[in-house]
Formats: structure tokens, sequence, C-alpha cells
């Protein structure tokens, strides 16, 4: 009997570690929001001094480049120009955004304090606005951090000598061309945040987060192709060799489903080129059953299935492969965060059971239609979801 | 635990009168046979198995959670912890996400030491497999056999890495040490030796006539239910499917090399036997060539960024490691350390087909199809 | 001993009795010993190993050493184990083991009682040990110990049959049961020989009652671990452990006496060397061939099993049978 006492029920468990959890989470909310504005405010701080620090040597820069400047070529002169302009851009958004992320925590900052007195509705949309904040700083941070490495790598280019000026010249066309993408790409984000009701506003800043974060990602693989002529870095422009894949994925799928069931198809150039889609979660089953069963198509086989969370939502990744005609495809399909729920394709490809329980047990994903859905790995009365990224091991002791 | 297969059946015989009992059966977490921390409920009627039910996780360790708080160096070695018999494909499918993601070129001696290293593995792998298989079938002096020849491939490991399990010997952009003088001909006469001792391998056991009644026709399945369950490599390649990543999606410098990559349509435990058996032999051909092209000098990793920040996006890329597919996803936010780490391990995607491979079964088959699956407890709880 | 026997039993020859029956204790102990240290040994060698090495010089006290571990371990039971069968058991199985010695003749001089029916003796006696594994993997009330108790009763009840049967050419040709008439018959020729088929029965099948390689299905360890004894430690468990290795001494008795002439030397010539010497070497092949098996041979499955000592040991053992009537009417002048 005192044994029984003693040992929690797991609805008793689960309630304590929700309790235990939403604890957590206010007391971070509070420190974060607490500790968000000045750190916030340290940070905006700190880029303009960065800037500050730049700007002497982008104006220094000139000076010694000025030497060897008569013996460049015209294109060499500009190149460079184009380069520090392109810096002095990037500095500046930086700034700006930190301005910003700075305004941001400070109106964010009176929210949470009446939250117990609110209704569920309130609650909710506070939590949201909390949870957009929250995501609005992380950015802004982030691109206030990617900006500075950026300053950071202007010296070293100032410093350097004619072929560092080459690379700083492909970094600035690589950003152009990134920027270009990036446009593209933003549009895309922005119009399916705009499905999602988002303001325009939120578009605005996503097209420019977006925008700052292929350039520092151009930056970067400039300066990781060190040496690598520009036409090298040119060259994934062209169209990848899956192009023809996706473009008769989409096609089939478009013509069954109609266009509103993809929200993105693309090719994934870091995964080996693998042509992806991103499909809306309510009509995922009858697309599952589409891909496995329609002749052009024919996915036969999943290699793989699990889950992410990105914080904001979740995502359960898909790899399929086609036997029959020896393609592969990634597919992505979103949920939300509070009741992740995605159609389960057990009945499909029977591989899928296992994978489909692991990612509950570990991400706390439902795949309603399993038929046997409770934890794999961890034991039953295990209480949480070990990767959601919010995760707080839940301890009998506290 | 599934509730409806804690209820077993009592019955009574309409002639006999005598009344028999289904049974349940803990095989495992701590049996012999089920090679390491894995439980099977079995419920028995007799000998015979009407239900199975796997139970696992006793070795789950959460690597997937770990990679997240470390950076991209620093999750190689908790990579070598997974399918611990063939830890080198492990190491190997974690630098190949990374450098796929970074588009990192590995100069050629890398290439070179990565590719010789997973084929010594490769063959270890199997032979670790061929003894333990014989073990669970009851023939002792095979596992001492097959052990003092692998014993041959980790000593070669112990002078490359200094390690014999866990190498962490790969490091993304190329390996981490270089051959010591003298390993390649050291790994010339193994390959040599190991050639002649396959041969010793199948005089032994392969004709043996108990052998071939305990697993012919055992645990067979066909290419439908061998895709449907997502299976790979010797459990694919057995049901007639000719498919290995090393030719189909080559990968590291697998196309530079001449092999066949052998198959059986039977499906059944001994078609997988031949199938490994096979197998050693095709890695001991590509180790020959590899060995006699293996480059004077150069470098063995190559220009690789201090810190390692692949770009924001996610990849997934799959190699083929003794066991089948292993994968490798990870998205990355453009940090040190990874957003999210997931590894497709074969062991765990292979091992969903055993519950309907064991229905109507006996407790002896049990065994050979469990060991003819070939898992590795580490990779199945990861 | 045949004296001692037809005299009126008294103090005196009760003393006797027991002194002999506690000598040929002692020589199956020291024999168990060794054969376990040899078997060690020579498994070891065949698999590349070295075998026991560290206790008394060669190893050779490593198995002394092992018993009395097992002697002075705790003597655990389980909880839900059935008391009194549990404790029962290792004596029903090891009794009749050592109760089937009574009857061999190891030379002219060396046998406890020359019984007619020397061999339904053994056999009815041998019979007995199943008793004792089925009871012990009853009793213990673990799942594994009962399905290896009912796959040895299963299994020896269904090889004593082919057993027997291989016997009966041998008894036909002798003409008796008693095993020093056997042994006598054989001066010309060993019954190897003209029972070469009821010979590889016996074999077979006597294989399969001791529960050896590649028929060591009860106590199988990948499938069940340790079968029947799974439960039993400490001294217990030394009982199976004694009974298994006394009746494999009872087998190869048996066989050197039924098949292999038992004291008699290999020609004629070679009289001048000890019956016992002749013997221990015959003996000593069929136990080695044992450990050659363990080391070499994977296991049966248990429907297989059943099925070869039904639908192959039993036919060739009944044609022996046919066989041997026939060659032996045909000699009679019948035909």
């Amino acid at each position: 009997m005192s044994e029984e006492k003693r040992k929690p029920t797991p609805e008793e468990k689960a309630k304590a570690a929700a309790e235990a959890r939403a604890k957590a989470e206010a007391l971070r909310k509070l420190r974060e929001q607490g500790a968000q504005a000045p750190q916030g405010e340290k940070e905006a701080e700190e880029v303009p001094v960065q800037a500050q620090a730049a700007e002497p040597q982008a104006k220094a820069e000139p000076a010694p480049s000025s030497k060897p400047i008569s013996e460049m070529t015209p294109e060499e002169k500009a190149a460079a120009k184009k380069a520090a302009a392109a810096e002095a851009i990037a500095k500046a958004k930086a700034a700006k955004e930190a301005k910003e992320a700075k305004e941001a925590g400070a109106e964010s900052a009176p929210a949470p304090k009446p939250f117990s007195e609110m209704t569920p509705e309130e609650k909710a949309a506070a939590k949201k606005a909390a949870a957009a904040e929250a995501l609005a700083k992380a950015k802004a941070a982030k691109e206030a951090k990617e900006a500075a490495q950026q300053a950071d790598a202007a010296p070293t280019a100032s410093g350097a000598d004619a072929e560092a000026k080459a690379k700083a010249a492909a970094a600035a066309k690589a950003k152009a061309a990134a920027a270009a993408a990036a446009k593209a790409k933003a549009a895309r984000e922005a119009g399916g945040q705009a499905a999602d009701g988002a303001d325009a506003d939120a578009k605005a800043k996503a097209a420019a987060a977006a925008k700052a974060k292929a350039a520092a990602a151009a930056a970067a693989k400039a300066k990781a192709a060190q040496g690598e002529s520009p036409a090298a870095e040119e060259a994934p422009k062209a169209p990848s060799k899956n192009q023809p894949y996706l473009d008769k994925y989409v096609q089939r799928i478009t013509e069954v489903f109609g266009k509103e069931v993809l929200e993105a198809a693309y090719i994934n150039e870091l995964g080996k080129e693998v042509p992806t889609l991103v499909i809306k979660t309510e009509r995922w089953h009858e697309i599952a059953r589409f891909l496995k069963e329609d002749e052009p198509l024919a996915f036969d086989y999943l290699s793989d299935l699990h889950g992410v969370d990105y914080e904001d939502r979740m995502e359960v990744y898909y790899h399929f492969y086609s036997y029959i005609n020896r393609q592969s495809l990634a597919v992505k399909v979103k949920t939300n965060r509070e009741q992740p729920s995605v159609p389960s394709v057990m009945d499909l490809w029977h591989g899928a059971n296992w994978n489909e329980r692991e990612t509950f047990d570990l991400l706390g994903i439902h795949f309603p239609g399993h038929k046997d859905l409770r934890r794999i790995l961890l034991p039953d009365d295990w209480v949480g979801y070990p990767l959601r990224k919010d995760y707080v091991q839940y301890d009998e002791e506290v | 635990m599934n509730q409806n297969i804690l209820t077993t059946n009592v019955d009574t015989s309409p002639e006999t009168g005598i009344r028999t009992e289904e049974m349940l059966l803990n095989v495992g977490p701590q049996h012999p046979s089920t090679h390491g921390v894995f439980r099977l409920v079995v419920k028995i009627d007799g000998e015979t198995i009407k239900e199975a039910i796997p139970v696992m996780g006793y070795l789950h360790r959460g690597t997937e959670k770990l990679a997240e708080n470390l950076n991209y160096t620093q999750i190689i070695p908790y990579t070598d912890r997974m399918d611990y018999v063939s830890a080198m494909t492990n190491n190997y499918v974690f630098c190949h996400a990374v450098e796929t993601m970074m588009g990192l070129e590995i100069p050629e001696r890398a290439q070179f030491l990565r590719l010789i290293a997973m084929e010594l593995n490769r063959v270890a792998s199997h032979l670790v497999w061929w003894g333990t298989y014989l073990l669970d079938i009851g023939a002792m002096g095979p596992f001492l056999y097959a052990f003092r020849d692998r014993e041959m491939i980790l000593d070669l490991f112990n002078e490359l890495c200094g390690a014999r399990m866990t190498f962490n010997y790969m490091r993304i952009g190329g390996v981490k040490w270089d051959a010591p003088p003298g390993w390649i001909d050291k790994a010339k006469e193994f390959v040599q030796y190991m050639k002649k001792e396959l041969g010793n391998y199948h005089k032994l056991v392969s004709g043996n006539e108990i052998f071939i009644n305990r697993i012919k026709g055992i645990g067979k399945f066909d290419t439908k239910t061998a895709l449907d369950y997502s299976l790979s490599g010797v459990m694919l390649r057995s049901t007639g499917v000719k498919w290995d990543l090393r030719k189909d999606e080559p990968y590291c410098i697998y196309d530079r090399f001449d092999f066949d990559v052998p198959t059986a349509t039977e499906g059944d435990c001994m078609a997988r036997y031949q199938l490994r058996m096979a197998e050693i032999e095709q890695s001991l051909r590509i180790l020959e060539q590899a060995l006699e092209q293996f480059p004077s000098e150069g470098e063995v990793i190559g220009k690789v960024p201090r810190v390692i920040r692949p770009p924001a996006g996610e990849t997934y890329v799959r190699i083929e490691a003794p066991r089948g597919e292993i994968g490798c996803y990870i998205a990355s936010q453009g940090k040190d350390k990874p957003w999210r780490v997931k590894f497709r391990r074969p062991s765990f995607t292979n091992l969903q087909i055993l519950p309907k491979l064991l229905q109507g079964e006996n407790l002896a088959n049990m065994i050979a199809i469990l060991g003819s699956i070939d898992i590795v407890l580490g990779e199945v709880d990861c | 001993m045949n004296e001692l026997l037809q005299q009126a039993p008294s103090w005196g020859n009760t003393l006797w009795f027991i002194v002999a029956a506690v000598l040929l204790l002692a020589v199956l102990l020291g024999f168990v010993t060794y054969a376990i240290y040899f078997e060690r040994k020579i498994i070891g060698w065949m698999q590349l190993r070295i075998g026991p090495n560290r206790v008394g010089p060669l190893g050779l006290l490593q198995t002394v050493a092992d018993v009395t571990k097992l002697l002075l371990k705790e003597d655990t039971r389980p909880q839900h184990a059935d008391k009194a069968l549990f404790t029962l058991a290792p004596i029903l199985a090891y009794a009749p083991a050592f109760g089937v010695l009574a009857v061999m003749p190891f030379t002219e001089s060396i046998q406890f009682a020359d019984l007619g029916i020397g061999l339904l003796y053994y056999i009815a006696l041998s019979g007995i040990t199943v008793l004792g594994v089925i009871t012990a993997g009853w009793a213990s009330n673990n799942k594994y110990s009962l399905i290896g108790g009912l796959r040895s009763a299963a299994q020896m009840i269904s090889y004593e049959v082919p057993l027997v049967m291989s016997v009966v050419g041998v008894v036909m040709l002798t003409g008796s049961m008693n095993l020093r008439e056997i042994v006598e018959a054989q001066r010309d020729v060993w019954n190897i020989v003209p029972q070469f088929i009821g010979f590889a029965v016996f074999l077979v099948a006597a294989q399969a009652e001791l529960n050896r390689t590649p028929f060591d299905l009860p106590e199988a360890e990948s499938e069940l671990v340790a079968g029947y004894h799974v439960e039993y430690s400490g001294f217990r468990f030394a009982m199976f452990m004694l009974a298994e290795y006394v009746y494999m001494f009872g087998m190869g008795t048996l066989i050197t006496i039924l098949f292999l002439g038992g004291w008699l030397p290999i020609h004629p010539a070679l009289d001048f060397i000890p019956g016992i010497v002749w013997f221990v070497l015959k003996f000593s092949l069929y136990i080695f061939l044992q450990f050659w098996l363990r080391a070499t041979m994977p296991r049966l499955r248990v429907d297989q099993l059943m099925s070869f000592a039904w639908k192959v040991l039993l036919p060739v053992a009944l044609f022996n049978i046919l066989l041997t009537a026939v060659v032996i009417s045909y000699q009679n002048g019948m035909f």
C-alpha cells in the first residue's frame, strides 16, 4: 500500500511533469524577457560599435588599396568598390535590425505580467505573441551576429592583396546572386506565411531576414571555397539534374489534387539534389497513397521517416525511393506543435511502423491510423518527449 | 506493452479432453541468442509460436538528443557506439552527410583509406555474424575460427587508429590518421590469407547437412514484402533485388572498383547465409584492388574550416553498411551544432519483419531467423 | 564378487558391498573429473584455445576446483518450485546412471553382478533417467526448464526404441543377453563387422540418449538457456552434471562390450597386454568421438530430431534385425 502511495501513477506523473514544464517555461520566459531586453540592448550597442569600428576601415579601405589601384584593371576596381558597398549595406541592415529587435524586446516586456488573469483566448493569443516575439528576437539576434561576422570578414578583405579582393568580388557577386535567389525564396515563404494569416509586417521582416541569411550563407560559402574560381561558384546555378523529376512529380500531383496541396517544391541542393515536396497535412494520406500507387511515381520503398522539432512547428520527413523508376523523393509534412499529428502511412508502407512509433516516442507526434502507436525505445511510463527542444526531464525527487 | 498479447488461450481438446494452455515466454533481455539486450515476448503453444512482440530500448542512449548539444566533430565517437561491430561505416555516413552539406572535397588518399577501412570492417562484421550465427545453430567451433580472423582485422585497425572497436577514425573532410608504414602490405597479406580461409569456412560449414537442414526454407519472404517492410542490404538482396548503394548510388570511390552484387531469389535464411559469405568475397575483391591502387602519398584530410558550420538546410544521405542501408539526416541552422540528427539504422528497420516471420515457427527456428537478420542492439536502440 | 552375491547376507559381506560400491564411485568420480578436463582440453585445442591450464600442473586440478566450488556453493531453490520434486529430481537422474554400472564386465574378472539379462537390465534402468529430467523440468517452475524437460522426454523415449532395436541383432548373434557371453562371442570377429548397421544406429541413438551434440536439444543453450537444469545450482547441479558424465561412462562401456569386443585384444597375438588396457583404449576412443562431435557439429531442430528417430533410425534398425535373422537362418541351413 505504502509503495503504491509512493509511486505516482503515470497520469499523475504526466500532470506533474506538465506542471513542472509549465513552471519551467514560465520561469524561462520571465528570465528571458528580463534578460533579453538588456541583452538586446547590449547586442544593439555592440553592433554600432562594430559598425563604427568597421567604418573607418571601410573608409580606410580605399587607402591601402589606392596604392595598387593604379595597377588594377577597371574591372577589379569596380569589383572592389562593389564589395565595399555591399558590406556597408549589410552593416547598415544589421544595425537597423538590431534596433528593431531592441524595440520589439521593449514592447514585449509588459505582456506576460497579467498572464494568470487572462481568459484562455487571451492566453493563447499572448502565447502566440510571445512565441512570435521570441522568434523575432532570435532572428534579430542571429542577424546581428551574422552581420558582425560579416563585419569581421571585412578587415581581412581590406588587409589582403589583390587576390583577396578578387575573392571579395566573387563574394559580392555570389551575394548578389544569392540575394536574387533569396528574394524568390522569401517571396515563397512570405506566401506561405500569408496563408497562415501573418500580417504584412511579418512578410517584410521575413523577406529581410531571408535576404540577410542568404547573404551570410553566400559569404560563408565564399569563405569556405577559398581559391576556387568564381566560375565554380556559379555552377550550382545551373538547373539540377533532378529538376525534370521534380517537375514530373509536381505535375502529377497538381493534376490530380490541385495546386493547393503543395506548400513548396524544390531541389534540396544540400541533400544530394533530392527533389523535395512540402505537402499539406490534411491531404497527406491520399497523396501518400497516390505516390505509392501512381505508375509514373511508384515510390514503393520508404527509406526513412522521422520528425524534427523546429520550435515553431513540427515536421515529419520522409525519404522515398522507387525501385521501379530508380528515383528518390523527399517529402516534408508540417504540423503544429501543440497537437502534433500527421496521418500514418503504415498501411501503405509497413516499414513506417516502428519509425512512426519512434517519432511518437521521442517527439510526441501522433500518427492517427497507426495500429499500435506506443513507445518503442523508452519505457511505457516515461514522461515527456526527449527530442523536443523544450524537453525537461521529469524527476520524481522534485 | 500491448495488452492483448498478455491474454493466453486455454483450450480443451474435444477428443481427449486434455486441457491445453498457451504460454508466454520472455526471450531476453538476458538470453544468449538475442545478441544483446533484446527482448522477445512470445506466445507459444507447445513449441509453436503464435505471436511474437519485440521489446527494445534497453540500450537506448539518446544518441540523437546528445548530438544536438555537440559540435559536429564531437558527434563522430557517438556514431561508433551505434553499430559497434561495424563502426567505420557509421563514421563514414555521418562525415559524408556533413561533407555533402558543406560541399567539401576529400583528398584522394583519404578516400582510399576510408574505403579500405570500411571494407575491412565489412569483412570483420560478416565474420562476427558468421561465428555467432553458427553458435546460435549450436556449433561452437566456427565462432572461434571467425574471431581469430576478425582479430587480425582488429589488429590492423589498432595500428591504423589505435582502437579495436570504437575507432573514431574518420573526420569531416578526411581521416584522422595516415596509414603507418608497412600497413598496406600487412593488409594485402591479410586479404590473401582471408581468401584462403574463406574456402576453409565453406568446407567446414557450408556443406554440413544438419546446418543446411536447419536454415533452408526458414524465414522466407518475397520481394514485395521486403520492400513493404523497408528491408535493405542482404535482407533485400536475398529476395532477388539487385540493389547495393555502393553500385547504384556510388559514394566514396566505389565506382572505381570492379565487384559484383551477389543476389539470391529464395529469400530464406540459407540465401542470406550464402549472400553474406559471397559479400565477404566481394569485399576482399574490392580491397585487393584498392590496396593495389593506393596512392603513395597525399593529404589525409582536406581543407576544412576550423569550426564546422554547415549551411542552414537539411540533408539525408544513405550508404551500404554490412547490415543494410544506413542513413544520416542532418538539419542545420548554420550553427556549429546540428539542429537535429537522425540515423536510419538498418538493424532497427530490418527487425520490423521479425514478428511476421516468427508466426507459426517453432522456438528453434526463432533463433535461426533472428540470427539471420543480423542485428546489433547498439544500433537498434541507438 | 559373484561368490559374495551367492552368500547369505551378513555384516561382513554387506561391508564388502559398500566398500566395492564406494570404490566404483571413486573410480567414476575420477573418470568424470578427468573426462571433463579432457573434454575442455580437447575442445579447446580444436577451437584454437588452450583449455584449462591454471589450477595445478597443466590445469589438472581445474575440475577439482570446480567441483569444490559447486559443493560449497549456496543451494538455491526458486520460491515457487515444487520443493519435494525439486530435491528428488537430481537423485532420480543420477541413481539409475550409477546403477547400470553394476552389471558391466570391465574385464573377465572385474564385474559386480553377472546377470543373465544384463543388457535388459541396462536398458530398463537407463529408461528411468528421463523421469529425473522431466521432474526437474516440471519442479523448477520455469518455462525454459519445462520446455527442456519435455523435449528431453520426447527425445529420450523416441531414441530408446531404435537403441533397443539396434541391439537385438547382437543378441540374436550371441543368443544371450548376458554381457560377458556377448563379449566372449566376439573372439573371432568383433560385432562391429557383422552388425555394422546395428552399430551405426546404436551410435546415433546413444548420442541422442546422452543428450549430447548434435542432439543436445534439451539443454540447447542458444534456445533454452540451459534446459531442464536452468534453475539448479550448487550440489544439485553437480548431480546432474555427474549423471550426464556417468551415463556417458555407462554408454561407452556398453558400446565397447556390445560392438568393440570388450576386453579382447585386437589380435590374439597381442594377448599379453592386460584386458583392462584394451578396454580402456576402446572406451577412450568412444569418449574422444563424443568430444570431437561436440566441437564441430551444429544442433538439430526438434522436429527434425523426432522424424529422424522414427522415420530413419527405426526402419534401419528393423531392417538390421530382418537381415540378421535371414543370415542366421541361412547359416543354420534353413534355405
